[in-house]
């Protein structure tokens, strides 16, 4: 097993003879969280491997699945539920793909409109300092008063069925008693359109990644009132999808990927390699983003309002540190049951082994082992501990879907009471 | 679920059953190949949907509808209610449509085109035109094939229409700075506009640079010159 070691270690791989270096394309959305994808590519990481990674964008998450389907891609930024959803065999064109590696935790945030929020102010009486939950009820007062007064539903937007936007969008709304099948209407809008639309008014909210909520808030049409840390802060954000006939064909160029983004993450989350890592971001085939925005973004230091008040988030967007690379069944396993809560699947038995296929704890490990990485011994645990918790309080325990997915009042799976 | 799918996409009520009662007609009907395909084409470029229509229609196929923007796009395919759907891979709206086909529970789903991935070379030059397509589940293959034949031919013609267009405008754009360049060194240096033309291609091959750079040289340097 070679060795994942620090920035200034020779690569073992490449150690005293000429490698040809070996091509990965990689499919990608213009997001901060696909940094160590990045700084893999950009600082040398994979060339210490003997990979040069092509990184190719892209503008949907339907075309990333689609091309690593067609083989145009061989590993992909994908949204964490994308390998769960493929192996579920939902979406129009369910590919079967997997991951073996996460790209890092957080960056997501609930950004509603400026005309919204001050609503909400002044319906519950909003001073600015609230925390996500209360904004939450707060919108939930203003939800019940436009239905008393006849007004139209509130719009509110993700990015794809299969995203954590969706699941933790829906989350925030049902914690505060709001059903996002019935009480709003939830709808689609891809990342670079979702200001544009709040702008125009078609939508009233949107959970999107970085850049977006606070460019919504700088132009002075959004309030941020959420983020992904405020929701569950483990949560598994970005993964590495990769083609299984890819894999197979490449089991070593996988394990020299996967070696190289484990460095390419440590050094993302160092603190001094944050100004280097803005500038390679914002750059137009990249992000496309002013590096300063980028950077702040990376400290977690947001403007929240456009009235000028800002928030420092802990965490708010992890890299490496805790283990947010290694790919948590029961992480994999509380997604599929959002995807059981809200309708997208039935629960049964079938289903969890595909979960399983979709993330690959053993095969980081394998890889990962002989490093100086710190790798769990398990595969799963218990989410929603006291230092991680979810917003609604409640753990999750990966062996009783069921009953988790049953404890929630608002759900529209597992033989909810809401009407079809 | 039908109410809710209505509700979400503010539709009228009723129009999910006339919706799967066509897919049923379609599914008996796709057996024999008799029944009409209809056509969606979701594109904002005016030009690029009028060549595929034309296209379309050239190949039979005359039940073709164009939706030109994103808002209302769900309303409006609800009352096409297509058996293929034509969306440029380069439009983010792929991901509307997703969300759509995953809320309303259809008979049979529309599906991406050729999800079995049997015929490699057909998808990759449809990717390679931009092209992407969703089919109706269910609906034969062959039936399907030449409409996205015809899309990708068309797609492709209209880059190199394109293409073409840009061409024909830098070459103007050329013509005018040698045109300058010609005219200032006649003025300057008393040449012959034959003279002129032959001083700038000498000086190209000397250089080894294209002339229109040496013409706009000359414009750049005489534009610094002047007072």
């Amino acid at each position: 097993m070679r060795q994942a070691g620090s920035v200034n270690e020779t690569p073992s791989g490449t150690k005293g003879r000429r490698v040809p270096e070996r091509l990965v394309r990689v499919g990608f959305i213009p997001l901060v969280d696909m940094a160590v994808l990045v700084a893999a590519a950009e600082q040398g990481f994979a060339r210490r491997e003997g990979l040069r990674l092509q990184l190719v964008k892209d503008v949907s998450w339907s075309n990333i699945r689609d091309r690593l389907a067609f083989r145009q891609f061989d590993v992909a930024h994908m949204l964490s539920p994308m390998p769960i959803a493929s192996q579920l065999h939902l979406g129009s064109n369910p590919y079967p793909c997997f991951t073996p590696f996460a790209l890092g935790r957080g960056g997501n945030a609930i950004t509603l409109s400026v005309d919204l929020y001050r609503e909400m102010q002044g319906v519950a009486g909003l001073d600015g300092s609230e925390d996500a939950l209360t904004n939450g009820l707060a919108l939930k007062q203003v939800v019940e008063r436009r239905r008393q007064t006849g007004r139209k539903p509130l719009v509110f937007a993700m990015t794809y069925p299969f995203s954590s936007h969706n699941y933790e969008f829906r989350f925030w709304l049902a914690a505060a008693g709001i059903n996002p099948d019935a009480d709003v209407t939830m709808t689609v809008v891809p990342p670079p359109l979702t200001v544009d639309a709040m702008t125009a008014r078609a939508i009233d909210g949107f959970c999107v990644n970085a850049p977006w909520n606070m460019i919504a808030v700088e132009k002075g049409v959004g309030r941020m009132v959420a983020t992904k840390a405020d929701i569950w802060p483990s949560a598994p954000e970005k993964v590495l999808g990769v083609s299984p006939e890819w894999a197979e064909e490449n089991p070593e160029t996988l394990s020299r990927l996967v070696v190289a983004l484990d460095a390419a993450a440590r050094w993302c989350d160092e603190r001094r390699n944050h100004g280097d890592l803005a500038d390679m971001m914002a750059r137009p085939d990249h992000v496309g983003a002013p590096s300063e925005m980028i950077r702040r973004l990376l400290s977690g230091q947001l403007t929240i309002d456009p009235d000028g008040r800002t928030r420092q988030v802990q965490s708010y967007m992890t890299f490496h540190d805790r283990n947010a690379n290694f790919p948590w069944l029961s992480q994999a396993l509380w997604i599929y049951s959002q995807m059981v809560r809200w309708g997208q699947v039935p629960y049964d038995e079938a289903g969890l082994a595909r979960v399983r296929a979709a993330y690959r704890p053993e095969v980081y490990r394998r890889i990962l082992a002989a490093s100086s990485a710190s790798v769990p011994a398990g595969d799963s645990k218990v989410e929603g501990v006291a230092t991680e918790p979810f917003i609604d309080g409640r753990r999750f325990s990966p062996d009783d879907i069921p009953a988790y997915v049953a404890g929630f009042d608002i759900r529209n799976g597992l033989g909810s009471g809401v009407a079809e | 679920m039908a109410c809710r799918l209505a509700r979400n996409l503010h539709l009228p009520p009723g129009w999910m059953g006339m919706r799967s009662e066509s897919f049923q007609d379609l599914t008996r009907d796709t057996h024999t190949g008799q029944r009409p395909l209809r056509v969606a084409i979701i594109e904002e470029n005016g030009i690029r949907a009028a060549i595929l229509v034309d296209g379309l229609r050239e190949a039979g196929i005359n039940d073709v509808e164009v939706i030109d923007t994103m808002t209302n796009m769900l309303r409006r395919l609800s009352t096409v209610d297509p058996d293929v759907i034509i969306i440029g891979i380069e439009n983010p709206s792929r991901d509307v449509l997703e969300q759509m086909f995953q809320v309303s529970k259809l008979v049979s789903r529309p599906v991406a085109m050729f999800v079995d991935r049997s015929d490699g070379s057909m998808i990759q030059a449809a990717v390679e035109a931009g092209v992407s397509a969703y089919v109706v589940d269910g609906l034969r293959k062959e039936r399907v094939k030449p409409i996205v034949d015809m899309a990708v031919s068309r797609f492709n013609a209209f880059d190199r229409l394109q293409r073409e267009l840009l061409e024909a405008r830098s070459e103007l754009a050329s013509r005018k700075v040698i045109e300058r360049a010609k005219g200032i060194l006649m003025r300057t240096r008393q040449l012959s506009e034959q003279e002129a033309y032959g001083l700038l291609r000498q000086t190209a091959m000397n250089e080894k640079r294209k002339l229109v750079d040496i013409a706009q040289s000359v414009v750049t340097a005489a534009s610094l010159l002047e007072k």
